[in-house]
């Protein structure tokens, strides 16, 4: 048993020590603290744990080294023809990029157009970017521009041919200006239809919500390649006898009826997550259908849905790739098209330019998605308990 | 617009005016929309025999019966040129069929590797999950088999200057992957099929035996680890009874070509490989959000109970994270299935290049779309059946 030593206890006088300060805190052990003690946790908790650092680590450095030695180190920077590109060793050809980049923008448009495109482009950019700010003003009066101004103002100024403009066939349009018209296009022109699929899926009508089910089943059952080739040969077969549509707008009215069935899909998931409360809310304040619709469910299910639409608008944009197979060459098709151009044939044309497709791609649809967390999370609240 | 939201009233003091009852509005509307869709419907189907009468074009199935005049790079049964075009057709479907299940089988493994690796405690193992599912997911499926075909394998050696990664065996040029084939004496490939169907009927009775006894008694039987040492043992046992039949025939190198053996053609490695990159990356999700779905305290119960982290893995966290898996994961699959058209950008001879050289070459341009689109709607609609009723199978059953 120890006894509490005190200074006025006689058998302890003059030999006890008391501390009469705090002493000073030790560190704390090296490895729970500290770079070390985080390596320790995370990265070598336990020998398992520590192989399978080793082991990452070496697919991070034989990664990170492949495509930087491909892409700075050993790369051709500067040449007029193919031929540094095909001494043996030669890395990245990024001559090869800079002399075709205006055919990976615009396609065989004539270049005395190009600022056609450009303005369109621009165009874009100025809509979409207040449209993205939440606190950017005027949200209506931007949204309508950008869904309704902007396709119009773009169909005359790129096919031209009214205003003094020269007409510019769409099988000279092609590169990425081709793969922002099919994406944007896509999305805007399925949303309505989608719209009305999911309100027909969820309808009371049964001979509706039949034709809606199983428009919806169709179109999703079925590759976006087949439909592509179903649009490109048969449509003009579907039409009267004599009219001709154009080879861009097959494709288009292939990619928006394949859209609009996911869109129908992502937009029932909004309108189901609704309570019902809401709707007999609605009714009981005596609106009608589509007031009810118009003003109380949809503004709620669309909100729940951003997300998604965003998501269904990724894998569009990616999709858009695929209209090279019905000879409509977007930015991958340009490439496709030029990697074995004479001038230019070497080994490393062709990993040059999918380098360069597969960043833009990239960067696009990582945007997209970092864009649509953010949303995501914006939308969250009020909800969150 | 009355769509029936509210319910028909009957017996109302006031009479409706027959024009607002939501009942007849509702018939008027389903019927109008009835007779524009079947008019529509008559349109094309009008137009259609128009423009066909006028390019002189027939419709019907006969052609499938005429002989193709091409050749396929690739086929699981016989073929050759004077083969008829409902046979190349069914080649094409049969590899776009072996291409989806060894994509799926494929990217299901990696899939479920990149998705356990995200939720590991290692910072190291997750960044690299992570990044691996960011960087291929947003990258063009069809950009990544053109990578994988035209600047990985296309930029291979000629056969001549082979890279031989088991040398004398196994070699890996321009025209694909060659290594050894087996051949199997006859008699023994009859034993090893049947040893296969007795070792499966086997593990499935030690299963529901192991089942009822841990219903009885609790005790745990390791039903998985036996079972597969059955469905590998067994026909193993079977093989080397029968005095290990076997004899591997391995490719020649002449000078300028490689002969015999077995050949894995370049298009499907370039399929297999960008069907299954992508798709597990898409997998990967699935099942990392499967998994957190459960919740922490089923984990921490498990703990508290004494099990083990493996146990909790397989008899806590991974049964109840399967019901969310599931369905999504059908759809990947689904997803594989159809992306593997893509195989016509790549020459790889599945169900849609098959087609698209038939009606090239041959014509029949809307019978073969038809046909496409009848096996693609035929595959998706049976897949999903099968999984309404899984899911409606392992739904948990609520009081």
């Amino acid at each position: 048993m120890v006894q509490t030593p005190t200074l006025a206890s006689p058998t302890v006088a003059g030999k006890a020590f008391v501390r009469r300060q705090l002493a000073a805190s030790l560190p704390p052990p090296l490895a729970t603290a500290g770079i070390l003690g985080w390596l320790r946790k995370n990265l070598f908790g336990s020998l398992s744990d520590a192989i399978l650092t080793v082991v990452g680590l070496a697919i991070i450095v034989y990664v990170v080294w492949t495509v930087a030695d491909f892409a700075i180190v050993r790369a051709v920077t500067t040449a007029t023809t193919g031929e540094a590109c095909r001494k043996p060793g030669a890395g990245a050809c990024w001559p090869y990029v800079t002399s075709f980049w205006r055919l990976f923008a615009y396609g065989y448009y004539p270049p005395a157009e190009q600022w056609r495109p450009n303005v369109v482009f621009a165009l874009f950019a100025l809509l979409l970017i207040p449209l993205a700010i939440p606190a950017a003003p005027l949200k209506r009066t931007n949204a309508v521009l950008f869904l309704i101004g902007l396709p119009i103002v773009a169909a005359i100024l790129l096919s031209g041919g009214v205003f003094g403009l020269a007409s510019v066939e769409t099988r000279l349009w092609g590169g990425f200006l081709v793969t922002l018209i099919i994406a944007v296009t896509g999305i805007v022109a399925s949303f309505p239809l989608g719209l009305l699929l999911a309100l027909g899926r969820r309808s009371n009508m049964p001979a509706i919500r039949f034709l809606s089910v199983m428009y919806i089943e169709f179109w999703r059952g079925v590759p976006l390649i087949t439909v592509l080739f179903l649009a490109s040969n048969m449509l003009p077969l579907f039409l009267p006898v004599g009219w001709n549509v154009d080879q861009l707008v097959r494709a288009l009215v292939g990619v928006t009826l394949f859209t609009a069935a996911y869109i129908a899909e992502i937009i029932r998931g909004g309108l189901q997550a609704i309570p019902r409360g809401q709707y007999e809310g609605a009714m009981a304040l005596g609106l009608g259908y589509w007031q009810m619709m118009v003003l109380i469910v949809l503004p709620q299910a669309i909100k729940i849905v951003i997300p998604n639409l965003v998501s269904s608008f990724i894998s569009l944009f990616k999709d858009t790739t695929l209209v090279q197979i019905v000879s409509i060459y977007d930015l991958l098709g340009t490439i496709q098209q030029s990697r074995n151009d004479p001038a230019w044939t070497a080994p490393t044309t062709s990993s040059t330019g999918y380098l360069v497709a597969a960043l833009i791609f990239w960067t696009c649809c990582f945007g997209m998605s970092r864009y649509s967390q953010f949303i995501e999370r914006r939308l969250h609240t009020g909800h969150r308990r | 617009m009355g769509n029936g939201q509210a319910p028909r009233q009957t017996g109302a003091t006031e009479k409706r005016h027959w024009s607002t009852d939501p009942f007849i509005r509702s018939m008027a509307f389903q019927i109008l929309t009835i007779v524009v869709m079947l008019a529509l419907a008559w349109t094309i189907v009008v137009d259609t025999a128009a423009n066909m009468a006028r390019q002189h074009v027939a419709v019907g199935i006969s052609f499938l019966w005429e002989s193709t005049g091409f050749d396929l790079a690739q086929s699981l049964i016989d073929y050759s040129s004077a083969s008829s075009i409902g046979r190349a057709l069914f080649i094409g479907f049969l590899n776009t069929v072996l291409v989806a299940v060894l994509g799926i089988i494929f990217a299901t493994l990696i899939g479920l590797t990149v998705g356990v690796a995200r939720l590991s405690s290692n910072w190291l193992i997750s960044r690299l999950a992570t990044a691996y599912v960011e960087i291929i997911r947003n990258i063009p499926l069809l950009l990544q088999l053109f990578l994988w075909y035209f600047a990985v394998l296309g930029v291979l050696p000629d056969p001549k200057n082979s890279i031989q990664p088991i040398p004398g065996w196994v070699f890996l040029n321009r025209r694909g992957l060659v290594f050894p084939e087996v051949l199997v004496g006859s008699p023994t490939k009859t034993a090893l099929y049947i040893a296969f169907a007795v070792a499966i009927a086997a593990a499935f009775i030690i299963r529901s035996w192991a089942r009822r006894r841990q219903a009885a008694t609790g005790k745990l039987f390791p039903t998985v680890k036996i079972g597969f040492l059955l469905i590998v043992g067994l026909p193993l046992l079977a093989f080397l009874g029968l005095g290990a039949d076997l004899t591997l025939n391995a490719p020649r190198h002449s000078t300028f070509n490689i002969s015999g053996g077995t050949t894995v053609n370049p298009e499907l490695m370039a399929m297999l490989a960008g069907l299954t990159f992508y798709t597990a990356s898409f997998i990967a999700e699935t099942v990392r959000g499967g998994i957190l779905a459960v919740s922490h305290g089923q984990v921490e119960a498990a703990k508290a109970l004494g099990l083990s982290g493996g146990q909790t893995l397989n008899l806590v966290v991974l049964p109840q994270a399967l019901r969310v898996i599931i369905p999504p994961l059908t759809n990947q699959y689904l997803n594989l299935t159809k992306n593997s058209s893509l195989a016509v950008a790549i020459g790889y001879p599945d169900l849609v290049y098959v087609g698209e050289v038939v009606f090239s070459k041959l014509g029949h341009t809307m019978e073969v779309i038809a046909l496409w689109m009848v096996i693609y709607l035929g595959t998706s609609l049976i897949t999903s059946v099968f999984m309404n009723w899984y899911n409606r199978r392992v739904a948990i059953v609520e009081r």
